[in-house]
């Protein structure tokens, strides 16, 4: 198990040391800085191995978390685990930072103490921790109130709290995807997937049991079969195949696996409620059509079509087109038919901005690229030209079909709650190689 | 509220002011101090002398200090035992305490509390917080039993700890039956063959009840100890796997790979033809692929665990071969292992693609990950050969960008490409040697010799370029020493006349002039063979290579099997064992992964009996085992022929044990060329008996519509040890004394290392009865019985000496000689 956890900042510097275990030194925390943060070349690996103690690090802006051990331990649940104490910080205090880490030493320390017990991960849920570990000092709890903090903390619904309020019953939930595309210079797709998240914000009282619904082709499938034949063909054509998904941990996973249906009892606020992967029948929002020209040694001529492929009443916003150039780029003309367009000396780019597109358009950019000459062997590795975009909608073609919300003990029905559904289709990785 | 000055302070005398205010009358003040004091603790500064101070703070209503003053006690009190006494009767009052948060503080902290006499007043407050009400601090209580098990491992079996660690099993609250698990698998690792956490198919179901109820924590640790479960049965393992299969959908990767690990470890026992074997393996592939949008570092260990997965179970990801494409920004470790995938993946549907991704790679920036491109193109062309062509002019582009590193590494893959398809593509030969002078690796350099000397006949001017070699022979490393040694003696052997000169030179300079007993050596033989025997030396030298394998870089199998068992942990991601790593490891998992092993050997591993080239094209594989009171034969068929085979049948010789089969073969479609067909043919051993030798043979003779075929096999004998074996204890008694000493049999096993309760545990599994079981003189006495089908009964006396990893084995038996030779099979 964990051995130990250190949290550094950019110098090396320790903010946090925490050691679970025996055979974990105070020397282990400079060896992480001298072999690891004061390395010289890049990072080769989030596993380091120095004398029989393994790191596992990440990073949050410039700020190090490092766990350590000696022992065969679950290498993705550290990973986890590390992730998950960075939610944690950030639910308590905002963003990770040396400033906020240091002004909150106190309160990190009883957070390790809590959330790492002799190196084994406990209840990390902030909503649970929140209910006893504040920094107002210990207010006088009746001993009710203790017995509910501690039957949360280890409970079966961890997650929530009883005993929750609200005037106005109100839920919201936003379909985030981002889409993701190489595309080959002569526009054939090398692959294209879609990462998906479900993000749900609750305000609901008591503890409601919700069923989420969407047009999953597995389900709409098996409704069709008891359905007439007209409705079945309907249906199925509007239904998305979905590759595969991971929910909060407050879904009832066995539920899922037998008979598909998505039911919960939500936490309270905002959280995620699944994640899922798509890689059929993708609606590719924009089409990049680039043409690169060398002319000479010491010219290069790029001209970038975009196309954009919705239905023209919808909006794209943000869109951002980023053309590499050569790193002996001397000076480059551009000229676009829409948006602003600049040379980022460094960042070897071209960066073409547009901030508002219709769908079923094109445009177009051409630059003229002078080169210094160089006596590098080495050829121009011609990084693909990436994209970046906002769609309302979702290009997986996921719908939400309902949001069933039963709150037995609390007279308030599935009518009285407000719902509000959003679409948002970010750009991933999307790129086209030139 | 900023707590940040408390870093700053760095004044000379700081001790001095710290003490002070540590014993300031005001509440406010003293807490202030302790977390100026943490805050010295954290950035490595000794603030040891303050203990006294500090713990005098700890008597207070406030949580918060008194977390604090925890926190330094716990750093501290190993450097001051004798203080830290002083703590000890808070912690006592502490867990006493009607707040359940205070308790389970207080029984936590004292855990961590390494100092001996403290532990001696520990196991009362800790026995009691173990059956406290509140779950809260029974989890936490479950937790320190393994953190005293760490300080003195002697105490907590002594004061019954581990039952009571037992117990909460089956506690109604999942977060502590997660603990409770989490902390015996621990425990057990340093008691290998304890059996301490005594899995059971009713302790079993308890965890599956916790697993759909515990956070995503108390998942893994339930799932990585049920991982470690051997099933009795198929539909044991079956239904484990279906209700763990749920897990693949959680939204924690550690979650995800641990459940993998379960059904991949399970897989093995599943029949491979049932329909469930096929559906599962196909629920395999879609979250190992989510697993990669995960963040970088979980896409790293996942990559890892892909790598054994499919080595292990090609089939599962088979299909899914663009998601390790690498995008551009991915970390360098992803990309390098992605590769590494890809390669696996490669096959004859997909090459196209992944040559025009690897041509892609070639001219990245990052040179480790451009040269394992590079690498990994000539290995598409070993593996697939309808790329091959393909391949090596991608590679030839390569060469003509003149990046140095790119050179050298094709120039080294194209010398495998050469042994793989000899007399193909040696046109490209000119071009390779025009880098002759920019190859300055000695990987590289090796390789352009090689494919100099072997390829010297159709080189004109090979005499020269190897002399060019031999300027600076001394410089150069041994590897391209060698190699321009033999390179020279083939240029000899192939042109004598005109390199007489040359090859004296560099068996002088290999002999005479070197330090290397291997270059020596070498140089010796060839000097010899060429003086003596040119013919001779001929056939030596330019004798036919062996072909070079398609895969490289494979795990080794026993080892792979072992890494199965670790998927998601340290070991899989390093891919290597983890004592190879973790000091003094032995623990449960290599405990288990040889269980595994000895179960596989029953459940899978299938021996050829009648190889294809001695069958026209039938081969069969297979096994014998036992499930249910019923013995079977499991064979595999195979039609390596060109034509389909029907009409199949099976008749076994007379033998030992009157073994027949009792339904007719069933294979009732034709076997298509390359396809393949598991069956389990059920026997009985009602049939005619004749005594073979070996005892076990059994012969056998197939037909199909080709041909008839005979084969042999030795049948294991646990599968005539029936289920009915273990003989009343009187009886074992009299048997035992009237069998006379001629019939008895002494053996020892040799460096097994079991206790007595695993031994038996293992050998009635194979219907192997303990009868009794006694100490004498500190030894472990077993008295064992089994029978056999054909009614003999064998009586067994086990002596194992804790420590002594041999065990000495005295066997008796009532029948005749013909049971002699029994005894000596069956262990």
């Amino acid at each position: 198990m964990i051995g130990g956890l250190f949290i550094y900042n950019h110098k090396g510097e320790v903010l946090i040391s925490r050691v679970y275990r025996d055979d974990i030194g105070r020397n282990a925390v400079d060896a992480f800085r001298v072999n690891v943060i004061h390395a010289r070349q890049q990072v080769r690996s989030p596993v380091t191995n120095i004398a029989r103690t393994s790191f596992f690090h990440v990073k949050r802006s410039n700020i190090w978390l490092a766990a350590v051990t000696k022992q065969n331990v679950n290498a993705a649940m550290v990973f986890e685990f590390l992730y998950k104490m960075c939610d944690v910080m950030t639910a308590y205090f905002g963003k990770i930072s040396e400033e906020n880490i240091k002004n909150n030493f106190v309160l990190i320390y009883e957070l390790l103490d809590e959330i790492l017990d002799f190196g084994y991960p406990q209840n990390s849920e902030t909503g649970a921790l929140k209910t006893f570990i504040t920094q107002q000092g210990i207010k006088s709890q009746t001993k009710e109130e203790q017995s509910q903090i501690t039957s949360q903390v280890t409970g079966q619904i961890g997650w929530r709290r009883e005993g929750i309020k609200y005037r106005r019953n109100e839920l919201f939930l936003d379909v985030l995807e981002s889409v993701n595309l190489l595309m080959s210079p002569q526009g054939q797709v090398l692959s294209a997937h879609v990462s998906g998240r479900v993000v749900m914000k609750s305000y609901l009282s008591g503890m409601p049991e919700c069923k989420f619904g969407m047009n999953d082709k597995i389900v709409i499938d098996k409704q069709g079969k008891g359905g007439t034949a007209d409705d079945a063909g309907k249906s199925g054509k509007q239904s998305i195949a979905i590759d595969d998904c991971t929910f909060h941990q407050c879904v009832r996973l066995s539920k899922f696996d037998s008979e598909r249906s998505i039911s919960f009892i939500p936490p309270d606020g905002e959280y995620e409620l699944m994640r899922y992967r798509t890689t059929k029948d993708i609606i590719l929002p924009f089409r990049v059509i680039p043409l690169v020209r060398e002319v000479g040694r010491t010219k290069l001529e790029v001209k970038v079509v975009i196309k954009s492929n919705f239905k023209p009443s919808l909006l794209a916003q943000k869109i951002e087109v980023r053309i590499p150039t050569p790193l002996n780029t001397s000076g480059v003309q551009v000229i676009c038919m829409k948006g602003k367009a600049k040379y980022k000396a460094s960042e070897n780019a071209i960066v073409w901005k547009i901030k508002r597109m219709a769908g079923m358009k094109e445009s177009q950019i051409s630059a003229e690229i002078e080169l210094l000459p160089t006596n590098d062997k080495k050829k121009w590795a011609r990084p693909p030209i990436s994209m970046n975009f906002e769609v309302p909608f979702a290009p997986s073609g996921l719908k939400v079909r309902y949001l069933k919300v039963f709150e037995p003990k609390l007279n308030y029905s599935d009518h009285d709650v407000i719902k509000w559904v959003r679409y948002i289709g970010r750009s991933g990785i999307y790129e086209t190689r030139c | 509220m900023t707590d940040s000055k408390y870093f700053t302070t760095n004044k000379k005398g700081e001790i001095f002011e710290l003490k002070a205010e540590l014993n300031n009358e005001k509440k406010e003040k003293r807490k202030e101090a302790v977390k100026k004091v943490i805050a010295a603790m954290t950035v490595g500064k000794d603030v040891s002398s303050l203990f006294p101070d500090v713990v005098n703070c700890m008597q207070t209503d406030n949580l918060e200090l008194k977390k604090l003053v925890y926190l330094y006690l716990m750093n501290y009190a190993k450097s001051q035992p004798d203080m830290a006494i002083m703590a000890v009767n808070s912690f006592v009052k502490d867990c006493e305490d009607p707040n359940p948060l205070i308790r389970a503080l207080a029984v936590r902290t004292m855990g961590c509390i390494r100092v001996d006499k403290i532990t001696e007043y520990l196991c009362e407050p800790l026995r009691k917080c173990l059956k406290d009400e509140d779950p809260y601090v029974r989890k936490t209580a479950a937790v320190c039993v393994a953190k005293l098990h760490d300080i003195n491992a002697q105490m907590v079996e002594d004061q019954g700890f581990l039952d009571s660690l037992r117990d909460l099993i089956a506690d109604s609250n999942p977060m502590v039956v997660a603990n409770a698990v989490a902390a015996l698998s621990e425990i057990s690792e340093s008691h290998p063959n304890s059996n301490l956490l005594d899995l059971n198919p009713q302790n079993i179901n308890k965890l599956l009840t916790a697993l759909n109820e515990c956070t995503e924590w108390g998942q893994i640790f339930i799932l990585d100890c049920l991982s470690n479960y051997n099933p009795k049965d198929e539909r044991e393992a079956q239904s484990i796997c279906e209700r763990v299969t749920p897990r693949l959908s959680h939204a924690n990767s550690a979650v995800v790979l641990s459940a993998v690990k379960v059904l991949m470890k399970f897989l093995e026992l599943l029949p491979k033809d049932s329909d469930y074997y096929g559906t599962l393996l196909k629920k395999l592939s879609p979250p190992l692929v989510t697993l990669l949008s995960g963040e970088p570092e979980v896409q790293y260990v996942a990559l890892r665990n892909i790598n054994l997965i499919v080595q292990k179970r090609p089939e599962i990801l088979k299909q899914e071969i663009k998601v390790f494409f690498v995008k551009y920004n991915d970390p360098i470790y992803v990309k390098l292992e992605k590769l590494d995938i890809m390669i696996r993946l490669a096959s004859q549907a997909n090459i196209a693609q992944v040559l025009a991704e690897l041509k892609e790679y070639a001219t990245e920036v990052d040179v480790d990950f451009v040269r394992k491109a590079v690498r990994a193109i000539g290995r598409c062309a070993i593996k697939v050969e309808q790329s091959a062509e393909r391949c090596v002019s991608t590679l030839l582009d390569l060469i003509q960008t003149k990046v140095n590193y790119v050179v050298q590494e094709a120039i080294v893959v194209i010398r495998d490409i050469f042994r793989k398809y000899p007399n193909k593509y040696e046109s490209i030969i000119a071009t390779l040697c025009e880098n002759l002078d920019s190859l300055d690796e000695p990987d590289a350099r090796a390789a352009m010799i090689w494919i100099v000397g072997e390829y010297a006949e159709r080189i004109d001017n090979a005499d020269e370029l190897l002399e060019s070699f031999l300027e600076g022979f001394h410089d150069e490393s041994t590897q391209v020493q060698l190699t321009l040694l033999t390179a020279i003696v083939k240029l000899f052997l192939k042109k004598p006349s005109e390199t007489q000169e040359l090859v004296q030179q560099v068996l002088s300079l290999a002999t005479q002039d070197s330090d290397n007993p291997d270059l020596r050596d070498r140089g010796y033989i060839y000097w010899r063979l060429l003086s003596t025997d040119p013919v001779t030396a001929k056939e030596v030298v330019l004798s036919e290579k062996p072909l070079i394998s398609e895969e490289t870089d494979l795990i080794e199998p026993t080892l792979l099997d072992e890494l199965i068992c670790h998927i998601g942990s340290l070991a899989s991601v390093y891919h290597k064992p983890p004592n190879a790593f973790v000091e003094g490891s032995h623990g449960i998992h290599q405990h288990s992964a040889d269980q595994f092993a000895i179960m596989k050997q029953y459940f899978s591993v299938l021996q050829v009996w009648l190889p294809a080239t001695k069958a026209k094209g039938l081969e069969i594989a297979g096994t014998f085992s036992r499930r249910q009171g019923h013995m079977y034969m499991d064979m595999t068929f195979i039609n390596k022929a060109l034509q389909h085979m029907t009409d199949f049948a099976i008749q076994f010789n007379k033998n030992s044990f009157g073994v027949i089969p009792t339904t007719p073969l069933p294979i009732h479609t034709p076997l298509m060329p390359n396809q393949s067909i598991d069956i389990s043919l059920p026997l009985s051993t009602i049939g005619p008996v004749m005594k073979m030798d070996p005892l076990n043979n059994l012969q056998v003779a197939v037909k199909n519509i080709i041909d008839v075929f005979y084969f042999s096999c030795l049948i294991p004998l646990n599968i005539f040890f029936v289920e009915d074996g273990k003989m009343e204890r009187q009886v074992f008694l009299v048997t035992w004394k009237d069998i006379p000493n001629e019939n008895e049999l002494q053996y020892q096993i040799k460096e097994c290392h079991l206790n007595a309760d695993t031994v038996s545990g293992k050998l009635q599994n194979n219907n192997i009865f303990t009868i009794a079981k006694r100490n004498v003189e500190g030894q472990d006495m077993l008295y064992q019985s089994l029978k056999l089908t054909n009614g003999i009964w064998i009586l067994a006396e086990l002596r194992i000496q804790p420590g002594n990893p041999n065990y000495t084995g005295k066997k008796k038996t009532n029948a005749t000689a013909f049971s002699y030779k029994l005894m000596v099979h069956i262990f």
